[in-house]
């Protein structure tokens, strides 16, 4: 059981300050979690660290390859309100 | 709507700002602290307005790590293009932020201050920030410095703060009401928990609130900045402002919040807009009953270098720093010379000031009658208090108001547009359509020179261009064209419109 982080990363070392089992390491292009260290933060604290502090959805995913937080649950922007922007900003 | 409603009232009711015949913005802000608050911000340039005409500042980005989202923030920061606080090139180690520093203020000796502002918050990332204070006040006593964060993790971090020798520090306090509080933070991380809504909003207003009081009690100077968000916080501000002054912040600056789409934060995407110049000049003005207010704010990126509205960052790359020599003693020795030099200039401009406000019939009341309507001119300067940019260098204008009392700043207008990024860079408006956009509501522009093609445009704006007071002091020059405007009539007409340049 462990959670990993993938590439939408942006490298903050939040994660990194706040991990239990110093599992999570400086790699490139970003930082990285130790599958053999990762505990999920059983037996420390009810939610994982990490995704607990991490600004940027989707980017930790936990055991079966889920984002910990989903489009739209920590900016509180609706994901198809961002899909419209993208869209008419490339529009421009 | 007329310009000569801006504040003019409270002006000359409470004899703030603008009561004497030789008014300098910056002098009578900072004119009523106490000496030792004067001396301490005095070649501070985002404390003092004076001292940002001649004083350099810079940021090290070693602060990556955040504790709170705000609406405002996206913490995709890493654009190189982009001018807003929160964004970074590069995020430095400590090590190599004290590299950086050293090599700045050698080349660039008006440098003073060296600031942690991000791109996170410094104090969600105190090994990182302490470590660079700490290597900083041993290889480089001559630099102040200071920090600014968002107060989450403040209480905890005072005592460690006032060990370094660091006598500014800045809190963004943009409510003290959860309510709003939950409008504008979706959620903290306390007590490693992550936290939403009202819930979430109480506990960083009460550990602001908590470590301004802490800061004050330990002598350390505490400015508060506040982004002002039309329809949420807007008329919310003044509370906030009586409030952090009345617990002994000595100076209150609020800034325009910048929502653009193609910043990728909430309110850009959801279309929460900005104030417009003259919004947020008339917030500025209602709690300038309460408090200082600062106006000269550029809210740079978190790794900004140069003097306020200048970014140098680009000449101090890691790559470039690593070829410099630097000799940080021979360095020091030259920057002692220089401070010397600039405080003695500032000194004899103080002691001018007090001569002319000793004469008791103030020369320009002489010249120019009480009920004259106020007008707005923009001036072009690359430092040093004096006209001295050509009208295409500017990437900014500074605004300043002309009144018969005397000439106040009133703040600066950026030209160019924020990056947009990506597929999109490159439609910008030209650079002259730009700058004639940002001087709406101005009626002249005073800068050292101008080119034919931009002259005839200005004109056609209704915007006087002026070339002819070029290299002289800034505020004598904008008097002295206003006179000049009485002179010929042109205040008998209303002012012009001023319409959002933020839009």
């Amino acid at each position: 059981m462990a959670l990993s982080i993938v590439d939408s990363c942006v490298n903050c070392y939040a994660c990194y300050d706040v991990c239990p089992s110093e599992a999570i390491y400086q790699s490139s292009p970003h930082f990285k979690i130790n599958a053999r260290k990762c505990t999920e933060c059983e037996g420390d604290y009810a939610q994982p660290q990490c995704a607990s502090i991490c600004p940027i959805e989707e980017a930790i995913l936990d055991a079966s390859g889920a984002a910990v937080n989903p489009p739209g649950s920590l900016t509180g922007i609706p994901p198809e309100k961002m899909a419209a922007a993208i869209r008419e900003i490339q529009a421009r | 709507m007329q310009l000569n409603v801006i504040g003019q009232e409270n002006a000359a009711a409470d004899g703030s700002s603008c009561a004497s015949g030789s008014c300098g913005s910056s002098n009578d802000q900072m004119s009523h602290l106490p000496q030792d608050i004067q001396d301490k911000v005095k070649n501070h340039p985002c404390y003092s307005e004076e001292a940002h005409h001649y004083f350099a500042r810079m940021h090290v980005a070693v602060a990556p790590a955040c504790n709170i989202q705000c609406h405002y923030c996206n913490r995709k920061y890493d654009c190189s293009n982009e001018s807003r606080p929160g964004v970074v090139s590069e995020v430095l180690t400590p090590e190599e932020a004290v590299m950086k520093t050293k090599a700045v203020a050698a080349n660039i000796p008006q440098m003073t201050v060296l600031g942690i502002a991000g791109p996170g918050d410094p104090l969600a990332n105190p090994q990182r920030t302490f470590e660079t204070f700490r290597m900083l006040s041993e290889q480089a006593p001559d630099i102040k410095l200071c920090v600014s964060t968002n107060g989450l993790a403040l209480p905890d971090a005072v005592e460690e703060l006032s060990k370094h020798n660091i006598d500014h520090v800045t809190i963004t306090i943009n409510c003290v009401d959860p309510a709003v509080g939950a409008k504008i933070y979706p959620w903290i991380y306390w007590n490693n928990k992550r936290i939403y809504g009202e819930k979430a909003a109480k506990i960083l207003i009460r550990q602001q609130q908590k470590g301004l009081e802490m800061l004050v009690a330990k002598g350390i100077l505490v400015k508060v900045n506040s982004v002002m968000i039309p329809g949420v916080n807007d008329d919310h501000l003044k509370e906030v402002s009586r409030i952090v002054k009345q617990k002994g912040a000595f100076l209150h600056n609020v800034m325009p919040l910048i929502a653009e789409a193609e910043h990728g934060t909430f309110y850009g995407i959801m279309g929460q807009r900005g104030p417009s110049p003259e919004e947020l000049q008339d917030l500025q003005d209602e709690c300038a009953g309460d408090m200082n207010m600062m106006r000269h704010c550029r809210q740079c990126r978190a790794d900004a270098v140069g003097l306020l509205g200048e970014d140098r960052g680009e000449e101090f790359t890691l790559d470039k720093i690593a070829a410099m020599d630097i000799d940080y003693n021979e360095a020091m020795k030259k920057r002692a010379v220089i401070h010397a030099g600039i405080m003695e200039e500032l000194d004899e401009k103080e002691a001018k000031r007090k001569r002319l406000a000793a004469v008791s019939v103030p020369a320009v009341e002489a010249t120019v009658p009480a009920a004259t309507r106020p007008a707005l001119m923009a001036v072009a300067t690359s430092g040093g208090g004096l006209i001295n940019q050509h009208f295409g260098h500017a990437t900014e204008f500074l605004i300043y108001e002309a009144a018969p009392k005397g000439v106040r700043f009133i703040g600066h207008r950026k030209v160019d547009q924020y990056c947009i990024g990506g597929d999109t860079c490159g439609e910008k408006e030209s650079a002259l359509d730009g700058s004639i956009r940002a001087l709406k509501g101005c009626e002249a522009v005073l800068c050292s020179k101008i080119g034919y093609e931009p002259w005839s445009l200005l004109e056609e704006a209704g915007i006087v261009p002026n070339g002819e007071h070029a290299m002289e002091p800034i505020e004598e020059a904008v008097m002295a064209v206003y006179r000049e405007m009485v002179s010929n009539g042109t205040l008998e007409s209303p002012a012009p419109q001023m319409e959002s340049a933020s839009a």
